[in-house]
């Protein structure tokens, strides 16, 4: 987020802002309610991972089962957000550079991941890849795994995850407008030059960003996946499967000890975040007009 | 014609690029969002009418509206205080406070989920001193509602804040040397200029709580008729393998989110028309 | 490199930018495309660019047909109007790239590449800025580098959009007589487009005046300037005084009286009668075949400008016209007007 103007306020400004009474309240309510809600669950992850001290934590992080589970999860990322990072690209490329018609028609069918649940995101491929599914009978006579393995996780990720990476790049691509690259063809540049010289540069700050929700998203997706994964411990189960199935045995700490790991994800995704969006408003071109 | 030109384009690309968004979107949205509706048909209309109006469905799925409309109208209220304090003033730690926001974007769903059952059970942090006022959270309806507040709250925040933002002081001082007081200014001046955005967060809050599993199913208790959520519904009866079931749950919902996504367009493009942006 | 466009047509939409549009450039000119926005004079330089596509017509470089080609085949330098320079390079890189994008083979070695870009900074008199970035640099200095870049690939061709539009008025002036002497040192074929009519007139050799998608003239600053082809030209270049008339019986009427000026072939009907500011002849009361009442004057430079009101005018038409100092003008005076020059045209329906 941008830093907002500094409004300068004279003690007795009530022109520009409310008594100081209302000013105290209204900041006292803000920091509690986030304290509350968002803070406190999070210090709780982490009291609650190293409640019994740090070799139970350590001891719980090297389980077979919770490293099967940190390796699943790694792979998974790796397939979803290299495919959606290719794709995203594509797609940005398509829609912010050139005018066609049901253009925001089609922003809108790339954005609908986001405002589907994640359980029917996963109940979409069971009912295409399970047994009674429309490819389910020819997949089983061939002899190959979608659902409960880790295609159909992969796929249920890239479903959800969908949306990121174009939709941090459209709106960048299109406030760049396409004078660079025109000026670049016009010199002479073939179309991939003109992309890896001239427009790549321009959006990596974007693309990063992209890559950084997406990248997050598919570490810690948990509907979907619960829904297509299956639950096979040590084959099928990514670390928030396994924080369900430890939590319901009342395997606390261990719970937790993955847990605090998905939450340090989250934790460094945010500062990563904050310290990109500063870099691409400072990237962001000083109008001349 | 003469000399009509084979290219019509100067970027290169277009063709391919859009061929490759299309297929690759079909592939992973669009077909296997058209077979759950494909699906729909193996049931008649009697028999789909029976099971998203069988009791269990009705219950389920009025808890999931119920609670998320309830949910959102928590979080545009302390949206609205949380971006005030955030844009208007200045305070320590704003600026950590500011991140802190999207938690609930970033923090992985059954992290919160586990987290907020463990605030709140019995024994817990906050479940313990609410228990001896004699308020039970976990595994009631009041967790889901937490759980719900807790993922939405960065929605309204963040749809609010530029708005927020890029108001024009002049429009301030403008109403106040027209003589308005600071409540004039605030709620006939500022806050209709934000009712937009601030729909927007709402509905997007709401859409979120109506779909969302993870962070809800810990707390929930999941008690058939009080505390099961109508996704928590689908994924049961799906390991019943009541497909079909499931299936015309899943659409219900589904044209809910759609009403949604709709009813957000139109907002914005009503914002767009009402405040031009400069 | 001579350049010929045959029956451009471009829509937008129902949005005509092109209307049948014919133009011959000839080799090592300096052209102007001058026009108010949206006449098309950018949409003319982008299709002669390859940068925009005809939706019929014609393009020829040399009599060769240039839209068989791309942009990046057509060796073309494009200056844009808010420069396009890659925000990410330094001056140097930029003025580089097109050297640097050229296929294996064909491109130059390193040491060339310097060379070459170098000189180009010292051509416009910007070497020490090679390694600072675009958001560094001045409009002005943008410019200059814009067009270093444009000239790197050796254009056949030299096509610039608004060059000096964004700048403000005192660089604009030095960069016109930069560009021009800048064309005779390099003598490229070259087009620019502009809504200044004094840019045009002053930096072009011939000017091409185009509204609502046509051309209305074709000539030198001085043909378009002293014989305008139609009403727009004489109202869009220099400042006209417009009054209608009536033409009849080959005599000119203003308000039903007989003007003492010749129709010169205009048609019959309602018309237009165009004169410049300067091209009034003041006299004493009864001296012209206009008589005005001086309402207002105001004096600069070499010239006064005064206000006149038209006598006999119902409505009172107020003119400004220019005099020369030699012949004082007072407030209330009333005096005698005769068009030196002028120009008739038919009213438009």
């Amino acid at each position: 987020m941008s830093e907002p103007q500094a409004l300068t306020f004279t003690p007795r400004d009530n022109i520009h802002t409310e008594p100081r009474v209302i000013r105290f309240v209204i900041v006292a309510l803000a920091v509690l309610f986030l304290l509350i809600f968002v803070v406190l669950p999070l210090i709780v992850v982490f009291a609650s991972a190293f409640s019994r001290g740090l070799s139970a934590y350590f001891a719980a992080l090297t389980e077979p089962e919770a490293l099967s589970a940190i390796r699943l999860t790694l792979l998974i990322a790796a397939i979803s957000v290299s495919l959606n990072l290719v794709f995203g690209v594509i797609a940005a490329w398509a829609i912010a550079k050139f005018e066609f018609a049901g253009k925001t028609f089609l922003v809108t069918l790339i954005d609908l991941p986001f405002s589907v649940s994640p359980v029917i995101s996963g109940l979409v491929f069971v009912l295409l890849f399970g047994a009674q599914g429309f490819f389910g009978p020819w997949l089983q006579a061939h002899d190959i795994r979608v659902l409960f393995a880790v295609p159909g996780i992969a796929l249920a990720t890239i479903f959800v995850t969908f949306p990121f990476v174009a939709r941090a790049l459209i709106p960048l691509m299109q406030e760049q407008g396409t004078q660079e690259e025109e000026a670049a063809i016009s010199l002479g540049a073939s179309g991939l030059q003109t992309f890896f010289r001239v427009t790549l540069p321009n959006i990596k700050w974007g693309l990063l960003y992209g890559v950084l929700l997406c990248n997050a998203r598919a570490m810690g997706e948990f509907g979907a996946v619960s829904v297509v994964s299956g639950h096979i411990r040590g084959e099928t189960n990514t670390m928030p499967l396994l924080v369900e199935i430890l939590y319901n045995e009342y395997q606390f700490v261990s719970s937790f000890a993955i847990a605090s790991l998905l939450a340090m994800l989250a934790l460094i995704t945010l500062v990563v975040k904050t310290i990109l969006e500063r870099r691409l408003d400072e990237g962001q071109v000083p109008s001349d007009d | 014609m003469n000399g009509v030109p084979r290219r019509r384009s100067t970027l290169p690309g277009f063709g391919l690029t859009m061929g490759l968004t299309l297929t690759w979107l079909s592939v992973i949205i669009l077909i296997p969002l058209a077979g759950l509706f494909l699906k729909t048909f193996d049931l008649s209309l009697e028999q789909f009418w029976g099971i998203v109006t069988s009791r269990r469905t009705l219950n389920a799925l009025r808890i999931s509206f119920g609670l998320s409309f309830l949910a959102a109208c928590v979080n545009l209220v302390m949206g609205m205080v949380v971006v005030w304090a955030l844009v208007r003033y200045r305070f320590p730690g704003r600026r950590l406070f500011d991140a802190i926001v999207d938690i609930p974007f970033a923090l992985p769903t059954a992290v919160a989920g586990v987290a907020l059952t463990q605030l709140f059970a019995q024994k817990g942090w906050l479940g313990a001193p609410l228990a001896e006022l004699g308020i039970k959270v976990a595994f009631t309806p009041v967790g889901i509602f937490i759980a719900m507040v807790f993922i939405g709250i960065p929605f309204v925040v963040r749809t609010v804040q530029p708005v927020l933002l890029d108001l024009d002081v002049e429009i301030e001082e403008a109403a106040a040397s027209l003589g308005a007081n600071r409540w004039h200014t605030v709620f006939r001046v500022i806050l209709p200029s934000l009712i937009p955005a601030m729909l927007t967060g709402f509905a997007l809050a709401f859409a979120r709580a109506v779909g969302e599993y993870g962070s809800v199913i810990f707390i929930a208790g999941n008690l058939p008729n009080v505390s099961e959520i109508a996704p928590l519904l689908i994924v049961i009866r799906l390991s019943e393998f009541r497909y079909a079931d499931a299936t015309a749950i899943a659409v219900v919902m589904l044209l809910a989110a759609f009403i949604i996504i709709f009813a957000v367009n139109r907002l914005q493009r009503w914002a767009q028309t009402r405040i031009p942006a400069h | 490199m001579t350049i010929e466009v045959r029956n451009i047509v471009k829509k937008f939409g129902s949005f005509a930018a092109l209307d049948n549009v014919d133009l011959k450039v000839g080799d090592g000119e300096l052209l102007a495309l001058l026009g108010p926005s949206g006449s098309g004079k950018t949409t003319l330089l982008r299709i002669i660019a390859g940068l925009d596509w005809p939706d019929s017509g014609e393009v020829f470089f040399d009599g060769e047909n240039a839209l068989d080609h791309g942009a990046s085949e057509r060796h073309v330098g494009f200056v844009f109007q808010h420069y396009a320079l890659f925000r990410h390079m330094t001056v140097f890189e930029n003025v580089a790239f097109g050297l640097r994008v050229q296929p294996r083979g064909v491109r130059k070695s390193e040491d060339a590449i310097r060379a070459r870009v170098k000189e180009l900074l010292d051509l416009v008199q910007l070497d020490w800025l090679a390694d600072r970035y675009p958001s560094q640099l001045s409009g002005g200095q943008r410019q200059r580098i814009a067009l270093a870049r444009a000239l790197a690939i050796e254009p056949r061709i030299l096509l610039l959009d608004e060059p000096f539009g964004a700048l403000d008025a005192k660089v604009r002036k030095e960069l016109r007589q930069w560009l021009r002497s800048l064309h005779q040192e390099i003598h490229v074929t070259s087009i620019f487009v502009t809504h200044d009519q004094e840019e045009a007139l002053e930096v072009a050799n011939r000017v091409v005046v185009m509204d609502k998608g046509r051309i209305e003239q074709i000539g030198t600053p001085g043909d378009v300037y002293d014989n305008p082809a139609t009403a727009f030209v004489h109202g869009f270049i220099g400042e006209s005084i417009v009054l209608p008339v009536e033409v009849r019986d080959g005599a000119v009427k203003l308000g039903g009286r007989k003007l003492d000026i010749v129709a010169n072939g205009a048609a019959p009907g309602a018309a237009n009668l165009f004169v410049r500011r300067h091209d009034m002849q003041i006299g004493p009361a009864g001296s012209g075949s206009l008589e005005g009442s001086v309402q207002h004057v105001r004096t600069f430079g070499p010239i006064q400008r005064a206000e006149v009101a038209l006598c006999g005018s119902e409505g009172k038409t107020v003119i400004e016209i220019d005099a020369p100092r030699d012949r004082e003008l007072r407030t209330g005076e009333t005096i005698g007007l005769q068009p030196r020059r002028y120009r008739i045209f038919a009213a438009p329906e």
